[in-house]
């Protein structure tokens, strides 16, 4: 009775000390929390992590954070993928495989969930929150606490994912949980709970983030920034986040009813009580659908600044493009229903909803011509982002022909649920949204660091992503059509899926091959980074707001808000020369948020919350929850949240880089690896 | 170099052939009028995007060869950005072809709605479907007899599945005789299907509903219409009658469940499996 209140259902059967593939993974996990750990005892590092990353509210630190959540999440997934393609490339005929059901249905859910909410939000939140307030030649955000509030939201939902790996199970239903799977009748484990919890948390911080980098974009642009003068990627992360605001809220309320059956026995989407699961599937849907053009926009905004700066051109059709990027925005929310063609809505229905799908690959396509022609007539280098980019333009056709393709329920009531579906959306994600993420990585790296990343190793991650993309999911297009339908965890021999999947599971070896190159490429990096080093702060020849500054970027990004009165207007400037400027700035007093601990500490009750509320503990529950409250109401009488950093004080670090800058540029001059002179940055007149 | 390239070359086509000799593409290969419809407006799809898609890529790789630096000879023009004609048709070629396409499927989504009867003679056969934890249950009221996991029914004669859940959403395939619908708890779908060749054809779940999922599947026997007859006297002759009592026991969650059949069958089974989440204040079992 006792250990019931206290623990809730939480006992130490919840830890499978029998099955060792899981515990390997706790063991690693464990390691690698208590190296962290050292290391930050060994080098004295505690008082900087505080200070300098839980507290920070700078936009490029956070953004930084949620990158790296990014990469750890992906390399999980990755496993996750491995793991799947070597049950499938084994398990056939009399084989069962390594893996169970149950534990091989545990996999695939997380691999899903992990791949769209803890790998591609993030790594999406971690680039805007890098690049959009510089390229609008902001400070920060307009709320700099909320955006350390909603990152630290995304870590804890990402903490409680790993957590069910060792502590309990986490849910086996699929990516979107559809019940009446999901319910407690046919799902009585704690996996479901976890999901929900995990989910909900990180999309609470996931909408905080729409409502901020909206009013940011809207309120915070400099002086004579237009709404038609903002480059291409602020634009289709505008659109993006009005997409979060719109389509976050529906998943929130979706999961919240199933928490309400699973905790309190309703019946909102049970087969039974007047519940009605097919309402969970259209309501899950009407957010999921918008979430993939979420996701793809920023990166269309990514591949429209990388193919202008590196054919040294200006976008083609940027008005055309920005009313693509709208109309997509507006089209996302009226096609979710070509998610379930299949559920018997009747023709009119399924056709007015293939049809709507199908419309939106004309605004695409115009995109891709006008990436197209911005490359003719320039001059191109192939740098690795440009390399992500021309990947994506032919791995992207493919990928939205085949959409086109399930678009047409005629077709869809065919290769519904199948692996030719699987391939269809890894081809539009992994080509469109990952390869954009990496290319924008690689693009906008040495404003973050100072330096440039090693580009051979970046080719070689490149080429092993896109042969390894190819041999991986052209064998899952065809197994569609030889009837292989999705999460299917043993076969037929007589079905001749093996070679298929064997193909499919080298295909994941040669990516993974990737992601080491890629870790590879960063371990060197940092190593030369003396040799690789951005002392212009423009090391693309770069035309927009951004690259007018130093890299790294200071803290306050411009020293002077800089005014513009065109598009590219870094790259107007340079070619008008007035950029470089002999007239002494006349520097101001810049007013800068404090850093908090409060986020980190609001998000550290709203773990607590939810793993207690998983564990059906109701005294930590009530803990987490009232703490989460009461921080918050603390936190709002606070009045000293701001400081000014005076004139003075941003003329000395303004002049004490500029010397560095001189020095470096001086010695590199020397051993002749700079031939470009550093500029003495006045944004003033951009 | 070059004949490294070309041992290259055979290896892999000769590697793709292999692959490609020993296996079944379903998709491509109907056994039904349905199917091969599918089939027909899938590749008159493929083809009409192709239109578009083929250029995009060619024009991708081209005009980055001729544009690379390293080419001094080609035109640099940094400032053109802006072409309404070039913008005019390259916005009015995706129309035209989605316009196409969207006449097709407006077309085919009403010719192939699987709630519409086929325009095919003959009194169709019903098959009544039931999706159970993980095995599917068929009942065929007019020959009132049922069997677990296994269809049989005659060539060239349409078929109207009935389809219902107890339990988590299962979709009901034969991906050889045409496309998918759901089986939900409390609904009823329908699907019409035909096949035009004897044979046996996998059916499938191709919806994810547990850890039995992986082996919820059913044969699809297609014969003539005399062996049909003679396998319903088979079953007749069958010892087991489907109650509602030997229901419960198929309710019961099972694995790789063995192959049925059931020479009578309790006839409101399947409307009360319909209905009976439909109901006020339901016990959950059937009278």
């Amino acid at each position: 009775m006792m250990q019931k209140i206290l623990f809730g259902n939480l006992t130490w059967q919840a830890i499978p000390f029998n099955n060792p593939i899981i515990m390997g993974a706790a063991v690693f996990m464990v390691a690698i929390i208590l190296l962290i750990i050292g290391a930050l005892f060994y080098f004295k590092q505690w008082k900087t992590l505080w200070t300098e990353w839980l507290t920070t509210v700078d936009h490029k630190k956070i953004g930084l954070m949620y990158i790296i959540l990014a990469f750890v999440m992906l390399v999980r997934g990755l496993i996750d993928a491995a793991m799947m393609r070597l049950q499938q490339a084994i398990a056939v005929g009399d084989s069962m495989g390594y893996l169970p059901p149950e534990h091989y249905n545990q996999i695939f859910t997380a691999h899903g969930v992990i791949m769209i909410f803890f790998m591609a939000m993030p790594f999406m939140f971690g680039l805007i929150n890098i690049v959009l307030p510089l390229q609008i030649g902001a400070r920060d955000v307009a709320f700099p606490f909320l955006n350390s509030l909603s990152f630290w939201l995304a870590v804890v939902g990402a903490v409680l994912l790993n957590i069910s790996l060792v502590i309990g199970d986490f849910a086996a239903t699929g990516w979107l949980a559809y019940p009446p799977l999901s319910e407690l009748a046919y799902s009585p484990g704690v996996g479901v709970d976890y999901y929900i919890m995990a989910l909900q948390i990180s999309g609470i911080g996931t909408l905080l983030s729409g409502i901020n980098f909206v009013v940011t974009i809207l309120k915070m642009r400099c002086p004579g920034m237009t709404l038609m003068k903002m480059p291409v990627f602020v634009w289709t992360s505008l659109c993006s986040m009005i997409l979060v605001i719109l389509a976050f809220p529906v998943l929130t309320v979706t999961l919240a009813l199933l928490c309400f059956d699973r905790y309190f026995g309703m019946h909102f989407f049970t087969a039974d009580a007047g519940g009605n699961a097919m309402m969970y599937i259209n309501l899950i849907w009407i957010w999921g659908h918008p979430e993939v053009y979420i996701l793809i926009l920023p990166a269309f905004g990514i591949y429209s600044e990388v193919v202008a700066t590196f054919s040294k051109k200006y976008l083609f059709g940027y008005a055309t493009m920005v009313w693509a990027t709208a109309c997509i925005t507006l089209l996302a929310f009226s096609v979710w229903l070509h998610h379930f063609f299949t559920m018997g809505a009747g023709a009119n229905v399924n056709a007015f909803f293939g049809i709507a799908t199908m419309v939106i690959s004309v605004p695409t396509g115009v995109k891709v011509f006008n990436w197209l022609f911005t490359m003719y007539r320039g001059r191109i280098t192939f740098t690795t982002p440009m390399l992500w980019t021309m990947g994506f333009i032919s791995t992207f056709a493919i990928g939205g022909m085949t959409g086109v393709l399930m678009a047409v329920p005629a077709i869809d009531y065919q290769v519904h649920n199948s692996l030719f579906l699987i391939a269809h959306f890894h081809n539009a994600i992994i080509g469109g949204v990952l390869f954009g993420y990496l290319a924008g990585l690689t693009y906008w790296f040495p404003k973050v660091f100072g330096f440039k990343l090693n580009e051979t190793l970046g080719r070689y991650a490149f080429w092993s992503w896109i042969i390894g993309f190819y041999v991986a999911f052209l064998p899952v297009y065809l197994l569609g059509m030889m009837g292989m339908t999705r999460r299917l965890s043993h076969y037929d021999a007589a079905t001749g899926w093996h070679p298929f999947l064997v193909v499919a599971a080298i295909g994941v070896l040669i990516i993974c091959g990737g992601v080491l190159f890629q870790v590879a490429q960063l371990l060197v990096s940092i190593k030369n980074r003396a040799s690789y080093r951005d002392v212009t702060g423009d090391p693309w020849d770069g035309r927009t707001l951004e690259w007018s500054i130093a890299s790294p970027a200071p803290f306050y990004n411009f020293a002077i808000t800089p005014h513009v009165n065109s598009r590219d207007a870094f790259w107007q400037a340079k070619q008008e020369g007035s950029h470089q400027s002999e007239t002494k700035p006349q520097y101001e007093d810049i007013h800068m948020p404090k850093n908090t601990g409060v986020g980190f500490i609001i998000a550290v009750f709203s773990g607590i919350f939810g793993f207690a509320a998983v564990w059906h503990i109701v005294w930590l529950s009530i803990v987490g929850l009232a703490g989460a409250i009461i921080t918050v109401i603390v936190r709002s009488f606070n009045m000293e949240v701001d400081y000014y950093l005076k004139a003075d004080d941003v003329e000395r670090m303004e002049r004490e880089r500029q010397s560095m800058i001189t020095q470096m540029a001086t010695k590199a001059a020397c051993c002749g690896s700079v031939a470009t002179q550093p500029q003495i940055l006045n944004t003033q007149n951009i | 170099m070059l004949k490294r390239r070309r041992l290259l070359i055979t290896g892999l086509m000769c590697g793709i052939a292999l692959l490609l000799s020993g296996c079944k593409f379903v998709l491509l290969d109907p056994k039904g009028m349905i199917a091969a419809d599918e089939k027909r407006i899938m590749l008159t799809s493929i083809l009409l995007m192709l239109i578009v898609v083929l250029p995009v890529i060619f024009l991708a790789f081209a005009i980055a060869w001729r544009y690379r630096e390293s080419n001094k000879h080609a035109t640099y023009a940094p400032e053109w950005s802006h072409n309404l004609l070039l913008e005019i048709i390259w916005w009015s070629i995706p129309c035209a072809i989605i316009a196409t396409l969207a006449t097709i499927t407006w077309i085919s989504s009403h010719r192939l709605d699987p709630y519409k009867p086929l325009a095919v003679k003959g009194e169709p056969l019903e098959i009544d479907v039931i999706a159970l934890r993980w095995k599917w249950l068929f009942i065929y009221p007019k020959q009132t007899i049922a069997t677990v996991n296994f269809i049989q029914f005659p060539v060239n004669v349409p078929v109207r599945f009935m389809i219902t859940a107890e339990g988590p959403m299962n979709s009901f395939q034969i991906p050889q005789l045409g496309g998918q619908i759901y089986a939900m708890a409390g609904m009823q779908t329908k699907l019409h299907l035909i096949a035009n060749a004897v044979g046996d054809y996998d059916g499938i779940s191709a919806n994810f509903s547990g850890d039995g999922f992986s082996d919820m599947k059913f044969i699809a026997r297609v014969t003539t219409k005399a062996q049909f007859d003679q396998w319903v006297k088979t079953v007749k002759q069958s010892k087991a009658t489907l109650t509602s009592d030997a229901y419960n026991q198929l309710v019961v969650p099972s694995i790789k469940h063995p192959q049925q059949s059931f020479s009578a069958v309790n006839k409101t089974i399947f409307e009360t499996v319909v209905m009976k989440t439909m109901m006020p204040m339901t016990e959950g079992n059937i009278k």
